[in-house]
Formats: structure tokens, sequence, C-alpha cells
């Protein structure tokens, strides 16, 4: 079977909401009605048809031809399968992912893979502000799962994470990491102002020295590190970086003091 | 049957007869070649037999950096213990006062099985609170602070129930000189297969026993059968032409391991030759209805 694939007809007239194109929601769902699902948020109530043209059959494998800043919440809650947008997203993009493969070959708007529970969202371009964060109102931020940015990501990246994997290969802005509970963001090209700020637990491995660190981080010297090998022995398996990161003795800033203090910034010396 | 006679060694028409027991392995891994085998050697250490030890161990092969998980030289230690329950208990002692404590090492599941024993989940009590969960991929390690950095454990290990313990075959030669060389023959080729540890002292077991004794509460006692000093004065098994006889135990992870290992034994015994190494094979055995696996020599003839 040929994969599910929309192609994109003109800029949407309305922000829309993509929820409903996953692999579980369109499986056994004739074209036809494919077509009539409504995505449009605003009063124009757009349908699919007036938006994409459809084609193939297979919705374990779906593809976006064609992406603009106004498609929100792509592939949001996938469960399995794979979704790759072929172009731009706007908002939420893999928002709350449990399994399955997203990829966004393009740039990501804010809340990319907020609140991921599992599976791999790779953004090929930029990723938006409050990568991977919880929304609003909500204690944690991603709990599982891979995200890859090959880009740059915006500010507040990996907000609240608690388990998981974040990778932004091209630098952060202000705040990666704040508020991590567990986990690991790995940042390679820079950071922002104050990344860990208030860091309870979890790792933030640089490719670099740490520019501009909350003062309740404290150095914590550089012994020899095991975990350090494993994770960059990882992140080459995953095909997520070419070489190593970290070395194997990284300095170690401990923090942030300010709450628990119990997490960890790592960087090569 | 008679015995058969290959490149002058004779084989005894028997067999070796082996039991089911539980097994697991783990990879230790250290800054050189040399502590990685002391972590391994020193967990192993008292760890020859269940009759006393409580487990049988030793190492199963020395890892290239390129087969560990941290690309540091390494070693796989197999374990075995004849119930799940004393298993673990044999696995948290001994990687807790030997793995945790020699300086570099980190510690890593060996094997996959049917159920799991827990390693670093156990150990992490001693991080008092500083010990810190790594899931990285599909597995889950265990940061420990220590005085040299951390000692990095994964969570859990494998637990096998198709391990085979006992097989065995005896070396017999004109002296023991001779006996020595011949066993040590056979404990380096066993060394290459996988899967297969001989866990006594050096892989040879000199003190090859009955079970059972005259005397209350001894389990095994002396094989006077194949004591040369007794052989005038006792139903004896060997003949006028042998003056030594060493014993090659060895445990495998399965089945076809131990007939592995013995096959690479036999055939390091027979090529060294009688002259230079032993006269004789034979092998330890209950009558056959002990235990679930039978090793005929016949089959295990190179």
């Amino acid at each position: 079977m040929k994969a599910l694939t929309f192609t994109l007809v003109a800029e949407p007239p309305e922000r829309l909401d993509l929820s409903p194109l996953t692999p579980e929601r369109l499986a056994g769902i004739e074209r036809r009605d494919v077509e009539r699902i409504q995505i449009g948020m605003s009063k124009h109530g757009s349908k699919v048809g007036d938006i994409f043209r459809v084609a193939g059959s297979d919705p374990t494998s779906i593809v976006f031809e064609g992406g603009s800043a106004r498609l929100d919440l792509v592939a949001q809650g996938m469960r399995a399968g794979s979704v790759r947008l072929v172009g731009n997203a706007g908002a939420q993009a893999g928002r709350a992912m449990r399994g399955g493969k997203l990829t966004i070959e393009g740039n990501a708007g804010p809340y990319a893979g907020s609140g991921m529970r599992g599976g791999r969202l790779e953004i090929t371009g930029n990723a938006g502000d409050h990568l991977g964060a919880p929304l609003v109102g909500e204690l944690a931020g991603m709990n599982g799962g891979v995200l890859i940015v090959r880009g740059k990501a915006g500010a507040f990246a990996a907000d609240r994470m608690r388990r998981g994997l974040v990778a932004v290969l091209k630098g952060s802005g202000d705040h990666a990491g704040s508020r991590m509970i567990a986990g690991t963001l790995v940042v390679a090209g820079g950071t922002g102002e104050m990344p860990g700020y208030l860091m309870r637990r979890g790792s933030i491995l640089l490719d670099r020295t740490p520019a501009r660190m909350s003062p309740s981080f404290v150095e914590c010297g550089a012994p020899e590190s095991v975990f350090a090998a494993i994770i960059d022995r990882h992140l080459i398996a995953e095909g997520i970086l070419k070489r190593p990161l970290l070395g194997s003795a990284p300095h170690k800033y401990g923090g942030d003091n300010a709450v628990l203090g119990m997490g960890e910034v790592l960087f090569p010396r | 049957m008679p015995n058969m006679s290959v490149n002058g060694v004779t084989i005894d028409d028997t067999f070796a007869e082996a039991f089911g027991m539980r097994a697991t392995a783990i990879v230790i891994t250290a800054p050189s070649r040399k502590w990685a085998r002391q972590a391994a050697v020193t967990m192993t250490g008292f760890a020859t037999s269940v009759i006393g030890c409580g487990c049988e161990a030793a190492i199963d092969l020395d890892l290239p950096p390129s087969a560990t998980p941290d690309g540091r030289p390494g070693c796989r230690v197999m374990i075995f213990a004849m119930g799940t329950d004393e298993l673990q208990k044999q696995l948290l002692n001994r990687v807790g006062q030997c793995v945790l404590t020699s300086p570099g090492s980190a510690c890593f599941a060996g094997l996959q099985g049917s159920a799991e024993l827990k390693l670093g989940s156990a150990l992490r009590y001693f991080g008092d609170g500083w010990q810190i969960s790594k899931k990285i991929g599909d597995r889950h390690f265990w940061r420990i602070p220590v005085m040299d950095g951390e000692f990095l454990c994964e969570a859990t290990t494998g637990l096998t129930k198709e391990a085979v313990g006992g097989g065995n075959f005896f070396v017999m030669a004109q002296s023991s000189a001779n006996a020595l060389a011949a066993a040590e023959a056979a404990v380096g080729a066993i060394g290459m297969v996988p899967g297969a540890i001989v866990p006594f002292p050096g892989g040879i077991a000199r003190s090859g026993s009955k079970i059972g004794g005259k005397y209350k509460g001894m389990i095994a006692s002396a094989n006077e059968a194949y004591a040369p000093t007794l052989r005038g004065v006792v139903a004896s098994e060997l003949g006028p032409d042998i003056n030594a006889v060493l014993e090659i135990v060895i445990d495998g992870e399965t089945n076809e391991a131990v007939a592995a290992a013995m096959k690479a034994g036999i055939k390091a015994v027979i090529e060294l030759g009688p002259k230079r190494g032993a006269v004789r094979i034979s092998a330890g055995n209950y009558g056959g209805k002990l235990g679930k696996f039978i090793y005929s020599l016949k089959d295990m003839l190179p």
C-alpha cells in the first residue's frame, strides 16, 4: 500500500488542528470520509478536502507534502506508525506522542513534542520556544521518548522534563532544561542564559563550557565517567551525533541549588 | 564396548552426567584489562562448587573494548547456582563487595534470559540518596557516587534456566606433571568456548569426589577409586600406568555450550598426546540416573 499522502494545495486560510490525522485515528476510514474531517479552528471550519489533496491508502504511514506555520498539533497522541511532514509545522507538533515516528522536514513552532511520553520526533530545522515543555497547568513536560532538533531550539527547551532524551544540535535559547525533574537534555552549539535554571534532577549535556550559568550551580570537578562514554556511544548509535560529545572525563556543575540541587550540567574540558 | 584409542590416548567408554542449574552473566569493564580481570577474579574467588561456596563462577571470556558497552576492556563473568534465590544473593554479594569496590569498574548485564535478576537496582542503595537513575535507549542504569567518580551499573541482568552444571572429564597420566600439562591444555581450549566456564582453581580439580561418605554429614568425600595411592587397596579404576588424575568440571549456559567445551577440552588433551600429557580420558557419572544431561565421551571426540 502507498503512504497516505496529504498534499497542501494552498496556504491555509486559518489555523488547522491536524490531530485527527494520525495512524490510529485514520485506521479503517474511507478516503471520502477522511476528506470530510473538519480541521479548521476558526469560523471557516475548513475540512481536509478543502486544504489537502489526498492520495494513497496506508494510514500507518502518513505524509504531509508542503508545510505551513498554521499546521498545528501534527500527529498529536500518535502511538505507532510514522508521520512525515515535508515543510514547516505550527504549534504543538507531536504533542503527547506515545510511540511511532514523527519527522518534520522543516521548522516547528512552539511546544513541539510537548508532553511526549514515547516514540521519536525528529525536526530537521529549528524548533520554537518550550520544546517538549508542559502546557500551562501541567506538572511535567516530556515523560519519555526521543526528541531531536537538528537546528536551533527557542527558550525553555525541555522545561520540566521528567524522562526521555531531548537533543538540540545547533544551540538553544535561554533557560534550556529549566525546572527539569529528570531525563537527559543534550545541547550542541551553545546555550543562552542560565541553562538548567531551577532544575531538580536530570542531566544537561553540552558540547562546550556554558557561558552564563545561574550562580546557584557549583563546580563539581571532572572525574572519569563511564556514563559519559555510554551516552556518547548511544548518541552516535542513534544517529543523533557524529562524534563524541563529552569525552571520558567531562566537567560537572551541580545544581540548581536554589531547589533540590541534584541535577548536573556536563561538558567536555 | 571396548575402550577406544585416539592418538595413543585411551578414551573410556563412559559418559559425564550433568545437572540443570540457574545461571546469570555480567560484563565487568575497567580502565585497563588488568583491572577488569582483577574485579572479575575477585568476585569469582571462592566459587568453585555449590557444595561449599553457594555458587560456581568464573570468567567466561575476555572482551575487547570494541565488544563492551562503554568501549573499555572487559570480562564476561558467569555465575551458576542451584536456585534463583541463591543466585540472586550470590550475585549481589559478589558484585557489591568485589566489583563496586574495584577501582574504575562498571558492571553491565551479560545475558538476556527468561527472567531478570536485580543488579544496580539493589546496589543503588549504596548511593545513600545520591544515586542517579538513567534510562538510555532500552537499557536502565544506576550511577552510584564513589570515591574515584561513579560506579555505573545496569539495573538488572538476565537469568537462564537452561544452564547445565557438572559436565566433566578426567585426564589420567603417568605423572602429575603430565596430568597437569594435559589439564592445562584442556582449560586453555575451553577458555575459547563462549558460554562455558571451568570454576575450579585454574579450571582444574584434583579432589574429584563421590557423593556422601562414611562420616555423618559429609556431602562429598574422597573418590578412592581414582586415588592412585589407594590403587592396590580399593576397587580402583586405575591401571598400573596411572599415577595422577585431574578433573575438569564444566558449567555452561546451555547444553550445547557444555558439549562444545568438552569437545574442545578433550581435543586439546588428545592433541597433546600420551608422551607429554594424558594416557587416558574418563568421565564422572552416577550411573546416569540422577542427571538430566548425559555427555558420552565417544560423542565428544574430535
